[in-house]
């Protein structure tokens, strides 16, 4: 089969069937290219979910990106990335097109008046095992609190407090290595 | 010009996003409800929640449907779904190109230190920012709150079937 052909593929088939953000998608991944394709070592693997993981952007486009470069350099890549965000893409812009449709719907408007304040406790559920992996020390569990403060009642784009964020690890960094 | 407004928008969101879905969310609400106001609080939570449910990633996901409510058109959504890929390619290709420098480099390890506290905050923001009289309309929405919370932290239920109990709740309560 054409190689292409075969990232497309197995691509869209990580786009269709994973439900539920990035980390449900990584066993099906390396099920995928791992143990099916034989596309990464294990060892690879591992380094390509750390830096995807590191790097700005959609974990599993990253992914995608990087494994189709491997394979067959950036025509690879375009294919691997297109593949598996089509999956997505095609069904949310179906429902984009009908949802409104439905939206002013007595029985619609019912069911997401109850899924709206559980999709705010989604959200705040990863930050305690999050919290945790992080490591916070006295000094640096003061950073969230300051980020909240900054969004929440300043309305400060969370892109400069990113910014701030790595100019601070930067900055330690050199001072702990003078 | 909506279309390059709406490029610009999702680039940015896809450039400075680190530490996955949830940290997206901040940057996403703070980009098209406050800033752009392209859609409303609840607009947005709905957003979040048929992410959850549909497969995919939620940055490609709350592309595509921004872009198209936005626009009312498919190419919106093309538009939008690209801008926010885009910065992977530039930076994930620049890295698979420098893989081995990169992989040990003490300076980008020192920069991603600083960051991952300020994410457990955008993830924090984006929760607070979403409790709106719109979302929590009454004292129901706070034990339907407080139940998905304890279900999906302590009972490890799965999200998207507490995503399905609530809309359940909410059709035979509201």
């Amino acid at each position: 089969m054409n190689v292409y052909l075969e990232i497309f593929t197995t691509f869209s088939k990580i786009g269709a069937f994973t439900i539920g953000g990035g980390y449900a998608m990584l066993p099906i991944i390396q099920r995928e290219v791992v143990e099916k394709k034989g596309w990464l070592s294990k060892e690879d693997f591992v380094d390509v979910l750390a830096i995807s993981q590191s790097a700005p952007g959609v974990f599993i486009i990253n992914i995608s990106i990087f494994i189709g470069e491997r394979l067959k350099g950036f025509k690879g890549s375009v294919v691997a990335a297109f593949a598996s965000a089509f999956p997505s893409f095609a069904i949310i812009l179906l429902i984009a097109m009908f949802f409104s449709a439905f939206k002013d719907n007595q029985v619609v408007n019912s069911i997401f008046t109850g899924i709206r304040p559980a999709v705010v406790a989604l959200i705040a559920v990863p930050l305690i095992a999050m919290s945790k992996s992080v490591k916070l020390n006295k000094y640096t569990s003061l950073i969230p609190f300051a980020t909240v403060l900054l969004i929440v009642l300043l309305g400060i784009s969370p892109i400069y407090i990113i910014i701030s964020g790595a100019l601070l690890g930067l900055f330690y960094f050199y001072l702990v290595k003078r | 010009m909506i279309y390059l407004e709406l490029f610009i928008t999702f680039f940015k969101i896809g450039l400075f996003t680190f530490g996955g879905g949830y940290a997206m969310i901040s940057l996403i609400q703070n980009e098209v409800v406050v800033k752009h106001q392209w859609v409303d609080a609840s607009t947005f939570t709905d957003i979040i929640a048929i992410s959850q449910m549909t497969p995919g990633p939620i940055g490609i996901n709350s592309a595509t449907y921004v872009g198209y409510s936005v626009t009312e058109s498919v190419w919106g959504a093309v538009v939008a779904t690209i801008a926010v890929c885009l910065p992977s390619f530039i930076i994930i290709l620049l890295i698979a190109y420098l893989y081995k420098q990169f992989k040990r480099n003490k300076w980008f390890e020192a920069a991603l230190k600083g960051i991952r506290p300020v994410v457990l905050g955008l993830i924090a923001s984006a929760a607070i920012l979403l409790v709106t009289t719109d979302n929590f309309v009454d004292w129901k929405s706070w034990v339907i709150f407080g139940a998905a919370f304890a279900a999906t932290q302590w009972g490890k239920v799965n999200p998207i079937l507490v995503i399905i109990l609530a809309g359940f709740v909410g059709f035979l309560i509201y």
